[in-house]
């Protein structure tokens, strides 16, 4: 394992410490590892708290700022936040709206804070909402699995949430916005290379050079299916269409089309992917309205992408164009 | 007869500790070919903490041992076993009533159930709970055939590494191996492995203590 590191155990907080040298309008709790706005808690402001593993950089903390979070919770390396730092995150950012809880769907975040919630509402009156997001068509939703994982639509959700929220409107609208868009959404990744996590020290799965894995997750977990590596044009195809067999994204006013690095593919290959993906939009009768093309929700160093729809319309886009300013993510702001 | 006081829980939860340090790497192994690579990292880090915080504030009550491992795995370990273990040791602190082996098989028993409604998860479904039902069921077993304590005990922790082994041909019904379907079949699941340290932890550490 060849990693810019120290000690493998310390990655966590010395990337914090980083962030916070490098993000002087953020406001870094070290002891809680939880990323805020440098303002927060904003009065009367709806607060967004997200959080997760660390390792999908720069998802969460780098989408902290105005326009999007109000506050990160990271985990250690693809482990979910304990509840303590939900709850400290929560409470930081409570301007006396209530608190949305942007949760994606895997067991230990959703348990983490689920007990973070209850701890929250035994200690004061803050109204916390969570939305859960599972938009991974790679996963059957049935009794048989723990649900559908929550991927690329979190990334869309926490944009689009965060500029209703800073809009100033209510939680529960916000909460609404954010379920209309865990609903509307649908995604699907693949990967040419595993990941090294910084603990384990070798990479997670072997996967040979003439190889790639379908239907990925986030955290190194082998995809759905192994099958031969093929040109970006067919892998296209085997993304974007199980999306559309899943959710009809023609008509309206077109789609939101993301397409996402896992952490170890240059943005040469993402735009080149882009192109294909909407080949084959195209050739479904599926518009794309916006876009966006980089890696921003990573599986530390695989090498990979995900495409993620979301089927908009004229509030989303607008919410989709609003001012957003954080580290990670910028524009009319 | 009192056999299970704090010093013989803290002893379970030392030996307990040992284990995971040393089978930190397995448990990592495990967990990368059905999940995320992570179980023995999360669990190590989580024990050692338990065992710390319990050399800061020992205690004379066998409840208090318990509540403190359990609030140390949920401030420490996150994921999904932070809650899991977490509550287990929860539910088991709260549960202790009495010194003598059947009032440890009812609070072992309590922390199998809170396990059972905080993963929302059933035997079968390729988890920890795989290992720790049946340890449960042959502790009270041989409890109520009138073995001592550490013969019972002797029998949960065979009993747990038999339905640690059963995991292996099984479909992961929940928790990150069950996004793989079909492929989580074939490897034993690192849940009921790490599982299995536990009880088998138990027999060690109160071996000879009736």
């Amino acid at each position: 394992m060849k990693k810019l590191i120290n000690d493998p155990a310390d990655v966590v907080p010395e990337a914090l410490r980083g962030l916070a040298a490098a993000h002087p309008e953020l406001r870094v709790d070290h002891e809680n590892r939880v990323v805020l706005r440098g303002d927060a808690p904003r009065r009367g402001k709806v607060g967004l708290v997200s959080g997760g593993g660390s390792g999908h950089e720069p998802m969460h903390a780098g989408f902290v700022g105005v326009g999007m979070l109000d506050a990160a919770c990271a985990g250690e390396v693809f482990t979910s936040p304990v509840p303590d730092q939900v709850v400290a995150a929560t409470r930081g950012v409570d301007g006396g709206a209530g608190v949305l809880h942007i949760v994606k769907n895997y067991t230990g975040d959703v348990m983490n804070f689920e007990m973070a919630a209850e701890l929250v509402s035994a200690e004061s009156d803050t109204e916390v909402v969570a939305v859960v997001t599972d938009d991974d068509v790679a996963v059957q939703d049935s009794l048989y699995t723990a649900g559908r994982r929550g991927v690329g639509v979190t990334v869309l959700l926490e944009k689009l949430a965060g500029a209703a929220a800073e809009e100033g409107r209510p939680l529960a609208q916000v909460a609404d916005i954010a379920k209309r868009v865990n609903a509307t959404g649908r995604s699907m990744g693949m990967a040419l290379t595993s990941c090294t996590v910084p603990a384990a020290g070798r990479p997670t799965f072997d996967l040979p050079d003439d190889e790639m894995e379908i239907g990925i997750g986030i955290h190194g977990e082998p995809g759905r299916r192994r099958v031969p590596l093929a040109p970006a044009r067919e892998v296209a195809e085997m993304l974007v269409e199980p999306i559309l067999g899943d959710l009809d994204m023609t008509g309206g006013d077109g789609v939101i089309a993301f397409v996402n690095g896992m952490g170890g593919t240059p943005l040469l290959e993402l735009y080149l992917m882009y192109a294909e993906v909407v080949a084959v939009l195209e050739k479904a009768g599926v518009g794309v309205a916006r876009n966006l093309v980089g890696s921003y929700m990573t599986s530390l160093d695989m090498a990979g992408c995900s495409v993620t729809l979301l089927k908009a319309d004229d509030e989303l886009l607008r919410l989709w164009d609003a001012p957003v300013r954080t580290p990670s993510l910028r524009w009319g702001a | 007869m009192t056999v299970v006081d704090a010093a013989a829980l803290t002893a379970w939860v030392r030996e307990f500790a040992r284990l995971v340090h040393e089978q930190r790497d397995t448990l990592t192994q495990l967990d990368s070919a059905i999940g995320d690579a992570d179980h023995g990292a999360n669990l190590d880090r989580g024990m050692t903490a338990a065992v710390a915080a319990l050399e800061t504030t020992p205690s004379d009550d066998p409840a208090a041992v318990l509540k403190t491992v359990a609030t140390t795995l949920i401030k420490t370990v996150g994921g999904a076993s932070g809650p899991l273990y977490g509550t287990f040791f929860l539910r088991a602190s709260g549960t202790l009533d009495g010194g003598d082996g059947a009032a440890l098989a009812a609070a072992l028993r309590a922390g199998y159930d809170g396990v059972v409604a905080r993963g929302k998860a059933e035997r079968g479904d390729k988890t920890m709970l795989d290992a720790l039902g049946p340890a449960c069921d042959a502790l009270d077993e041989a409890l109520a055939a009138g073995k001592a304590l550490d013969e019972a005990l002797g029998a949960a922790a065979e009993a747990a590494a038999q339905g640690r082994d059963a995991t292996e041909p099984l479909v992961a019904r929940k928790g990150r191996a069950s996004y793989l379907g079909e492929r989580s079949a074939g490897h034993v699941d690192p849940g009921a492995a790490s599982a299995t340290l536990l009880v088998e932890a138990a027999a060690t550490a109160l071996a000879g203590r009736g």
